[in-house]
């Protein structure tokens, strides 16, 4: 079991180098791979050099911590509902950001161009977290029943998301064109406009919050078992479950609120994760985040360069390759 | 019981030729009665003619419609897969018309107001029978969540396909007035389809009532008293399949009315389809023609998107049976 993690955690990390690289390489200015090594060693031109630590890196990075932050998420998700279906895009903790920006946007704002203060480009994610928290307090209130019942969050979530996208399209359709295309951005889930400070204020938080799960995972792995017997082991379910959601929440908050709403990756990644190793939490949330960052990263340098110089939402992608596995799943899964 | 029926019945229909009056009525230009009289009987090319006879009326008459059929395809969705929270919109079945007409508006297949209107038609019956045929066939085995999470991943895909489309295109904002729904485009050739092919359907639909009352009871039920549940559920999947395509590509996506009309008549009249199906066909007319009142005036000369209205009442309604469901 333990050289099978090994070997599995060193073809991950290879994956991962490899689409990384591709991601490096492949856009409107082509690059070799050589030219990449030497660029990062110091040897660039000036072109070089901006097109790696400007755009593609940061860009990179970005849907690297995105994606670890949904991985994770979608597999707490998944974990204390029990539901291999529950993903944090479609019960509305996406829709909730997604809306916050919408409002903002439509309330007649102009500061969604790139080139801004850093007081600006913080205040719209800021705004987008704002939003998915409200929407999270209020699906978790309106599920909650003497308890909190798995179940009752996820279809509290569905109704929500569904009540939420009515409200958005309405706002959509008084916009001019450039907010549109804009709000669709956020509301698809898009890696555009990525930069450093984006990462800087995002990482710290995500990564805490992640190695916070990972000390608590053997609670998840007791959850998952049942309320009886998570009871049973003295696990206290009603403060734990809480505890998850809130941090798998927040996880998805923060990763909506520069990314925008990516559906699916937080099914995908941790789904095969579990299939390739099963086992507990404490080994599978880093595989989930790993398959998670190698999806997402591949899936943006597509939407970047299939019809380039159009760029479409990555979440799209994302989830033309997600929905047919996940009806696969559905079929399978009794 | 049968009294109450009654006055249901009655205040029901009552209530809906008051929406159908004012439908025509109000507007940009309020008509009075007697014009209206004037332009049914007495046609002459004045102004207020032309508006109620190419304008209102069908306008109207398709608001009567689409909102009656969506109510009972909900009815039947629920009744058939023993699921409260079934709906066409919720399915995933207005988002596949929604990729057919964003392909149809950017490449020009098919253009115009009636290209869309046939390609809307093609995409609600493929998706929609995709979308039945799976769910319908493993559905009501399966918990309300799971069905649920598999529409709405179908309606993301979907919709993914169709902004993928739109945006290459550069027509992404007019798709947001398609899936956002309303009666805009309702002409007499809408009225037509939808009555001819919505209608026959309805009416073999609502004489399938009783057979679905046995099914609603559970399949073991129904084989106990002679009827095979798969082919009750295959009749009631191939009536679907043409209502819908027929609603979704006169009026877009309009969500929610599926759901709650058949659940505020249960509350009133009890479970028996027979009365459940043509009730909430009536209710679902009213509720949808005074919507697309309130959709024309609240904000004109703007119009604001139907679906709006409907799911204001729709997602309380939602999260109240959620809330009541046992996990």
């Amino acid at each position: 079991m333990k050289h099978k993690n090994k070997v599995f955690t060193f073809i991950c990390i290879i994956f991962l180098l490899i689409t990384v690289l591709l991601a490096l390489m492949i856009g409107s200015y082509q690059m070799t791979p050589n030219e990449v090594l030497q660029t990062f060693l110091g040897n660039g031109s000036k072109l070089q050099n901006f097109t790696i630590f400007q755009i593609r890196l940061p860009r990179t990075v970005l849907a690297i911590i995105v994606a670890t932050a949904l991985g994770i998420s979608g597999s707490v998700l998944q974990g204390i509902t029990r539901n291999p279906l529950a993903e944090p895009g479609m019960i509305g903790i996406n829709a909730g950001a997604a809306l916050g920006v919408v409002l903002w946007i439509s309330s007649g704002t102009s500061a969604y161009y790139s080139a801004l203060p850093i007081s600006t480009v913080i205040f719209l994610p800021l705004i987008a977290m704002v939003g998915s928290l409200v929407s999270v307090t209020f699906i978790y209130f309106f599920a909650y029943k003497k308890g909190i019942s798995p179940v009752r969050f996820i279809l509290t979530g569905v109704g929500v998301n569904a009540g939420i996208s009515a409200i958005i399209s309405f706002y959509q359709l008084n916009m001019s064109k450039g907010d549109y295309n804009q709000v669709l951005t956020w509301t698809n889930g898009s890696l555009w406009g990525s930069n450093w400070n984006y990462i800087l204020l995002t990482a710290p938080i995500i990564f805490g919050l992640a190695i916070l799960i990972l000390i608590r995972s053997r609670v998840l792995d007791v959850l998952s078992l049942g309320d009886e017997l998570a009871t049973g082991l003295g696990v206290q379910v009603q403060k734990e479950i809480l505890f998850f959601l809130i941090t798998a929440s927040f996880l998805a908050a923060i990763a909506t609120s520069v990314a925008g709403n990516i559906a699916f990756i937080g099914l995908l990644g941790p789904k095969l994760a579990e299939k390739v190793l099963g086992g507990n939490y404490r080994t599978r949330l880093p595989f989930a985040a790993g398959i998670s960052a190698i999806i997402l990263v591949l899936a943006d340098t597509v939407s970047r360069n299939l019809f380039a110089p159009i760029e479409i939402p990555v979440g799209i992608i994302v989830s033309i390759l997600g929905v047919p596995y996940f009806i696969y799943l559905m079929i399978k899964e009794k | 019981m049968k009294v109450k029926l009654k006055i249901i019945t009655v205040a029901g229909v009552l209530l809906l030729f008051v929406g159908m009056f004012a439908s025509i009525h109000i507007g940009a230009k309020n008509i009075s009665a007697e014009e209206i009289y004037h332009a049914f009987f007495q046609y002459e090319d004045t102004l207020n003619d032309q508006l109620v006879r190419n304008i209102r009326l069908p306008r109207m008459l398709c608001g009567v419609l689409t909102g009656g059929m969506l109510a009972l395809t909900g009815t039947m969705m629920q009744g058939v897969l023993r699921n409260p929270i079934a709906e066409p919109s919720i399915m995933g079945v207005t988002q596949g018309a929604t990729l057919a007409v964003a392909i149809s508006s950017v490449t020009f297949i098919v253009g115009g107001t009636y290209g869309n209107f046939l390609m809307s038609l093609l995409g609600a019956f493929i998706s929609g029978g995709l979308i039945l045929a799976f769910t319908m066939c493993r559905a009501s085995n399966q918990s309300v969540s799971r069905i649920l999470l598999a529409g709405t991943a179908m309606s993301t895909f979907f919709l993914s396909l169709a902004s993928v489309v739109a945006l290459l295109g550069n027509r992404s904002q007019e798709l947001a007035f398609w899936v956002a729904g309303g009666l805009r485009q309702a002409g007499w050739i809408q009225v037509g389809i939808l009555s001819g092919v919505g209608g026959i359907f309805s009416i073999a639909a609502i004489f399938l009532s009783k057979k679905i009352n046995l099914i609603s009871l559970g399949d073991e039920v129904a084989i106990g008293l002679g009827v095979s549940p798969k082919k009750v559920k295959i009749h009631t999947i191939l009536y679907l399949i043409p209502i819908c395509a027929v609603c979704v590509a006169t009026a877009g996506n309009i969500g929610f009315i599926g759901l709650f009309v058949p659940h505020i008549i249960r509350k009133w009249i009890g479970n028996d389809y027979r009365n459940l199906m043509p009730l909430s066909f009536l209710y679902g007319s009213v509720i949808l023609v005074f919507a697309d009142i309130a959709a024309r005036t609240i904000s004109a000369p703007y119009e604001l998107p139907v679906g709006l209205f409907t799911a204001c009442i729709g997602v309380p309604v939602f999260l109240l049976l959620v809330r009541k469901e046992k996990s």
